[in-house]
């Protein structure tokens, strides 16, 4: 800590916007704040980019982590003698985060390499080739930062540790092993079914009554095997709740979301030369993102300045309008709006009312965190769980694992030819919705427990150790050829956990009140959700501007620079 | 490369295009020049590689490079390094037209010629080849060009087996990669590589493999014809087999001048009348063989010398294959009864047309009475021509049925040999029929229907011998008339295999057969007359087979069909007596069979559709006087005739004049003038009735 440099002051001191966190969504509003040719001032206490949507060292983590997890202090009493004409609103923060678990098997090994590691903290997340994301990065260019990868297959998962190729295309159903005849011409029926249906053929138009009526019952219509409407379900639309318990089922697909999403799924594939599978994962993580929508911010002038924390809001002490904030460092800045990372929340002093002009707006996001928690875990390796390939995911859909599991667990497996971790190692990411914490640590661990050996703490420490040695041999050896896996395990043998951390993540909401506020991370696999929100975010504080307009295009990007290094 | 919608062009592609053209015409021109000059500067021809790099299809242009190669290294101060640059030259003048156009047949041939030079690395040719298969995987010049290099290299038949399952594997619908693969499995099934299974092993697989593709898929068409492929390679079998005789084995031959039998003591199925002093041994094979003779065929008989039996093909092209072959023995004067011996491929010579021997050596024999002769029943008197009227038939409900069931047992040689190796044959047919079913359960699918009606056929061809019944016709022939409702486009396909499936049904048992025998009775002699006559009229047949079952028919009905060909009828030797009344018979061409039916004497092809159509295309299809096989034949004096009637009925002097008929009826047909029945009469000068006139 005392390697931090004092705070530098802020020239000027008056700002049209500023944000405060730069997670992704920040990140997205101070690059479309700033084509729009808004001053931005964008500030983290934080020494790195992406909040919460960061990927930070190994032993970053875990502080990051415990740093969100403390309940927030009582406000304090509102320094209401302040000379100037503004009122202080002291800034909290929330606890974000619960049911930290760090556990490590291999501690020399990991310490020494700490800084080789980029883990995401809101994991497992991929990019579908045709989502909303890649039209974002291809449409502001800001793909020029960044390279992909190629996430290569998608598995389903059962409770005996069995791993089942998902036919998601032509070719993967006519090479399938699992699936019978009849599936697979059932399977490609359907595909072709919906196919016809999106491209507008007159003779195959699934009809409106269906298209409402909930995605499971249209399927079961289609008389799809149990089998193949799990994989629709859950490995290619992403439903996260098991669909066929209406009563614990909080999020019914419909027909209609459900074809979308095998749209967007299909409409992936394929579509980048070099990407084999439907999902891409960047380079060094996905913290990449926010880093990359920053740097096209200050291409168009939006000043950056990290470990800048932020004490306190400033209102007009006679309007109760927002004026600006005050920073650590006891500098006022000034500006007309405000956007703040989901960290941090306003205390009303007690027993004052929120400034009358603010008030009347309504609320156009929930304010109630009703949305439950999500279980994340984060779990490194050094061999594959599958042997010949490295980066995938493995979707454990409802009541696959365990009877009262009621959400899908998904895991994805990325591996060191992403530069996320050592050489010859692998990064599992694994998450749950959840309505506890109990709930959540049970999914995590069912996941686990199907897929690695957890050596016990007390006794297998030693033998760790000494494995630790032989890895860290292995390591150099195995650095040209990182994406083969362990080559040296038999295919029945589970991979042995090095280091985990499990953890629940609030799925606070982003919110239009007295300020505006980012939302967190969310249970989905991709970012379609959150782009919405903040494109909601943009238009309400802006809404005579262009999000991100098209002639803003410095250089226009054909489709294939967006392509993944291979 | 494949369905990519074609663009009108824009007016400045049209400039450019012109431009090109300009261009190319200049090149064009003085390329000639070097050419016809002879010109073999390297300025002339580096002028020679822009032509072709604007235009690959210039053949000429890669003639004139082959020229220049061959020229350059003809010169006496030529060394292996300058041979090398030149031939380097030409595949970079390759590879660069085949950027500009890589479905260039010019310069794919031009490649190969290169490279047969062999000064060439063969390493790179796979490289090349890789990338123009990312370009277009279906690449047909590609995966042309990809065998000739693999054989160059002496690259493994699995290699590139496994090559086209990578293939597959990334599109299957890859019509190019099935093909290769078929090419592939062939070569590797006569070589019987050592390590490599025979069929037995392999075509499972191979089926697992290609269902994969047909459910996955059925839309598309190239598994389709992968899996055709498999059925064809499960159903034939390598070696020819003999697959019945006239006369079968323990036959009792009755060889009878008068045809009026009635009460004698031998069967009408086996008595036959003969006034041409001979009578014919037929073999039918299973399928086209040649090199029959009198050393791979014995026929041992008091009467005639092997070496004097020409056995003869009867085929509709006058190759020498066919699966029909014919020898006369000659009929002894006296009162005979002797026991004749046929051994068929004792020794070597019988070899089908795709190469394997005759390595099923078989025997039969039977006796032949000689009866002394009374009077000829084909003796076409006022009161005595044949008139196959519905009245003049009776059902042959024989008092003697004992003996009808025993000739007709008699009727097909059993191949005991072919049952013991080809189990596995059937039970992947079963196993396929099954599959087929069960695609058929979850959806319509117009292919899906042949290829369970296909497989059916094979089934029960293949398991009649030890069934003795097709249990699946019905099937078949529900299959074949759904298949004429819904794919309207190919009816005629459909009716030609629903025919075909009907007439194995009824030739398949004693009992649906004898319900189309009919003994012929004059309206005059009381008598039941003659040999049996099968009835197969109005039966809505489109083509005529199961000829294999029917080689001892001399009277045939086929009235009242919707016979457009009878193609295959040559092998009914014994036919005297033939009707082919109302049916859609187009041309004379199409009579073309009856030439090799010797004993034919009466014929009646009235109300059919001959000279309906101007344009006879079936002279495309069969020999006919305008093709060149036939003028081999023919004799060249024949042709130059004086007579103006027979110059402008040639077809009808081609057809006509090898017949030997009594009788013809020819009513009902457009070319059936008055005009046209006096060149008839000409060209037959034998002919005693026609239309029911007699002739003076």
């Amino acid at each position: 800590m005392d390697d931090i440099p004092p705070y530098p002051p802020i020239d000027p001191t008056t700002f049209d916007l500023i944000v405060i966190g730069t997670g992704l969504p920040e990140s997205i509003i101070a690059a479309a704040a700033s084509t729009a040719s808004k001053s931005v001032l964008h500030l983290d206490p934080n020494p790195f980019y992406g909040s919460h949507f960061s990927s930070l060292p190994l032993a970053d983590l875990p502080s990051f982590l415990s740093s969100h997890s403390t309940s927030p202090s009582p406000p304090r009493s509102p320094s209401s003698d302040d000379p100037n004409e503004f009122s202080l609103l002291e800034f909290a923060t929330r606890p974000l985060y619960s049911f930290i678990d760090i556990s490590t098997f291999s501690p020399n090994l990991l310490d020494q390499h700490s800084r080789k590691f980029n883990l995401d903290v809101a994991g497992p997340r991929v990019l579908f080739c045709a989502d909303k994301s890649i039209e974002l990065l291809l449409r502001t260019g800001t793909n020029q930062y960044m390279e992909f990868k190629s996430v290569d297959a998608t598995f389903v998962g059962d409770n005996k540790g069995n791993l089942w190729s998902v036919p998601d295309s032509r070719a993967a159903i006519f090479k399938d092993k699992s699936l019978g005849l009849v599936e697979k011409n059932k399977l490609m029926r359907f595909f072709k079914l919906v196919h016809g249906h999106l491209a507008g053929e007159q003779d195959v138009k699934i009809s409106e009554e269906d298209l409402q009526s909930p995605f499971v019952d249209f399927l079961n219509k289609m008389g799809l095997p149990p089998k193949i409407k799990s994989f629709i379900l859950y490995a290619i639309a992403m439903a996260d709740y098991d669909q066929e318990d209406t009563g614990v089922c909080r999020d019914l697909l419909k027909t209609k979301d459900g074809i979308d999403q095998l749209a967007l799924y299909n409409a992936s594939i394929g579509r980048f030369q070099n990407a084999s599978g439907a999902f891409l994962y960047p380079i060094y993580g996905q913290g990449e993102l926010s880093q990359a929508f920053c740097r096209r911010a200050a291409v168009k002038g939006c000043l950056y300045v990290l470990r800048m924390p932020v004490t306190a809001l400033l209102v007009d002490k006679d309007t109760g309008c927002y004026k600006g904030v005050r920073l650590a460092s006891g500098q006022d800045i000034f500006s007309q709006k405000l956007i703040l990372d989901p960290t941090f929340k306003v205390t009303l002093p007690l027993g004052s009312s929120p400034p009358l002009p603010l008030k009347e707006k309504l609320p156009f996001f929930s304010l109630k965190d009703d949305k439950g928690k999500i279980a994340r875990g984060i779990c490194i390796t050094k061999t594959s769980l599958k042997p010949d390939i490295s980066n995938f995911l493995v979707v454990y859909p409802p009541r696959s694992l365990f009877p009262e599991q009621v959400t899908s667990i998904r895991l994805l497996q990325i591996a060191s030819n992403l530069a996320v971790c050592l050489p010859g190692m692998f990064v599992l990411y694994i998450s749950a919705l959840c309505n506890d914490d109990d709930q959540g640590k049970k999914l995590i661990h069912a996941v686990m427990n199907t897929l690695l050996t957890v050596p016990l703490d007390s006794e297998s420490n030693a033998a760790v150790q000494s494995e630790t040695a032989e890895i860290g041999s292995a390591v150099q050896d195995e650095t040209s050829e990182s994406s083969s896996g362990g080559p040296s395990d038999s295919g029945e043998e589970k991979p042995t956990l090095l280091w985990s951390a499990l953890y629940s993540q609030e799925l606070t909401l982003g919110q239009v009140d007295f300020i505006c506020s980012t939302p967190m991370p969310d249970g989905k696999l991709n970012y379609n959700d959150l782009i919405d929100t903040t494109f909601k975010i943009f238009q309400e504080i802006y809404p005579e501007e262009e999000f991100f307009p098209e002639t803003s295009l410095e250089n226009p990007e054909v489709d294939g620079d967006a392509s993944p290094e291979t | 490369m494949h369905g990519r919608p074609r663009k009108a062009p824009k007016p400045e592609e049209e400039a450019a295009s012109v431009a090109k053209a300009q261009k190319l015409r200049a090149l064009q021109t003085q390329f000639f020049s070097f050419h016809h000059n002879k010109i073999y500067t390297k300025e002339a021809v580096e002028l020679s590689a822009k032509l072709l790099e604007i235009n690959p299809e210039s053949y000429t242009a890669w003639n004139y490079r082959k020229l220049a190669v061959e020229h350059y290294l003809s010169q006496p101060d030529c060394n292996p390094d300058w041979i090398k640059s030149v031939l380097d030259d030409e595949l970079r003048v390759v590879e660069n037209a085949l950027r500009q156009n890589f479905k260039s047949y010019g310069a794919w041939h031009h490649r190969k010629w290169v490279i047969s030079k062999g000064h060439s690395s063969i390493d790179n040719e796979l490289r090349l080849l890789d990338k123009f298969q990312k370009a277009d995987s279906r690449n047909f010049h590609a995966w042309n060009y990809r065998r000739f290099v693999a054989e160059s290299m002496k690259r493994s038949e699995q290699d590139e087996l496994k090559y086209t399952e990578d293939m597959i594997y990334k599109n299957f619908s890859n019509y190019s990669a099935w093909h290769n693969r078929s090419v592939l499995l062939s070569a590797l099934f006569e070589k019987k590589a050592e390590g490599f299974l025979s069929k037995e092993k392999v075509l499972p697989e191979e089926y697992e493999f290609i269902h994969q593709a047909i459910f996955t898929d059925p839309d598309d068409q190239s598994g389709w014809f992968y899996h055709l492929w498999l059925l064809d390679q499960t159903v034939t079998t390598d070696s020819p087999l003999l697959a019945s005789s006239w006369p079968g084995h323990g036959y009792d031959v009755f060889l009878v001048e008068d045809r009026c039998y009635n009460g004698s003591a031998f069967s009408p199925f086996t008595a036959l009348h003969s006034d041409s002093g001979s009578f014919p041994i037929v073999l039918y094979f299973n399928q086209p063989v040649g090199g029959v003779s009198s050393s791979t065929v014995t026929v041992e008989c008091g009467f005639n010398k092997n070496e004097d039996l020409l056995w003869k093909p009867l085929s509709a092209s006058n190759s020498q294959t066919a699966r029909v072959w014919v020898a006369h023995l000659k009929i002894p004067s006296s009162d005979l009864l002797s026991t004749v011996e046929v051994s068929v491929g004792h020794s070597k010579g019988i070899i089908s047309t795709r190469g394997f021997e005759y390595s099923h050596p078989s025997m039969f024999s039977f006796k032949v009475h000689v009866q002394p002769m009374e009077r000829d029943f084909f003796q076409v008197s006022v009161a005595e021509s044949i008139s196959l009227r519905e009245e003049n038939f009776k059902i042959y409900g024989s008092q003697s049925e004992e003996s009808i069931i025993n000739s007709f047992n008699q009727l097909s040689i059993k191949n005991g040999h072919e049952s013991t190796a080809s189990n596995w044959r059937s039970e992947a047919l079963a196993k396929e029929i099954e599959c087929f079913r069960e695609l058929l359960s979850l959806m319509d699918c117009k292919i899906g229907k042949l290829t369970l009606a296909r497989l059916l056929m094979a089934y029960d061809v293949m398991s009649y011998p030890f069934a003795n019944k097709l249990v699946h016709s019905e099937e078949v022939l529900e299959l074949c008339s759904d298949l004429m409702k819904l794919d309207p486009t190919h009816y005629q396909y459909y009716k030609d295999e629903h025919s075909m499936v009907l007439l194995q049904k009824v030739t398949s048992s004693k009992e649906s057969l004898l319900q189309h025998c009919f003994q012929y009775k004059d309206s005059v002699s009381s008598a039941i007359c003659g040999p049996i006559c099968l009835r197969l009229s109005n039966l809505s047949l489109s083509r005529m087979g199961a000829f294999e079952k029917l080689l001892w028919v001399q009277m045939l009905d086929l009235s009242h069909n919707e016979l457009q060909s009878i193609e295959g009828l040559e092998a009914m030797q014994l036919l005297s007596c033939l009707s082919l009344r109302n049916n859609k018979l187009r041309s004379l061409t199409a009579l073309e069979p009856l030439r090799k039916l010797k004993l034919l004497r009466v014929l009646d092809i009235s109300y059919n559709q001959i000279g309906d159509h101007s344009i006879d295309t079936t002279r495309y299809l069969c020999s006919s006087p305008l093709s060149h096989s036939v003028g081999s034949e023919s004799n060249k004096d024949e042709t130059v005739t004086s007579d103006v009637a027979l110059i402008d009925n040639w077809e009808a002097f081609y057809i006509f004049k090898d017949f030997n008929l009594n009788q013809l009826e020819i009513v009902g047909n457009t070319i059936a003038d008055e005009k046209f029945k006096s060149v008839l009469v000409k060209i037959m000068p034998k002919l005693k009735q026609l239309d029911g006139k007699l002739l003076g």
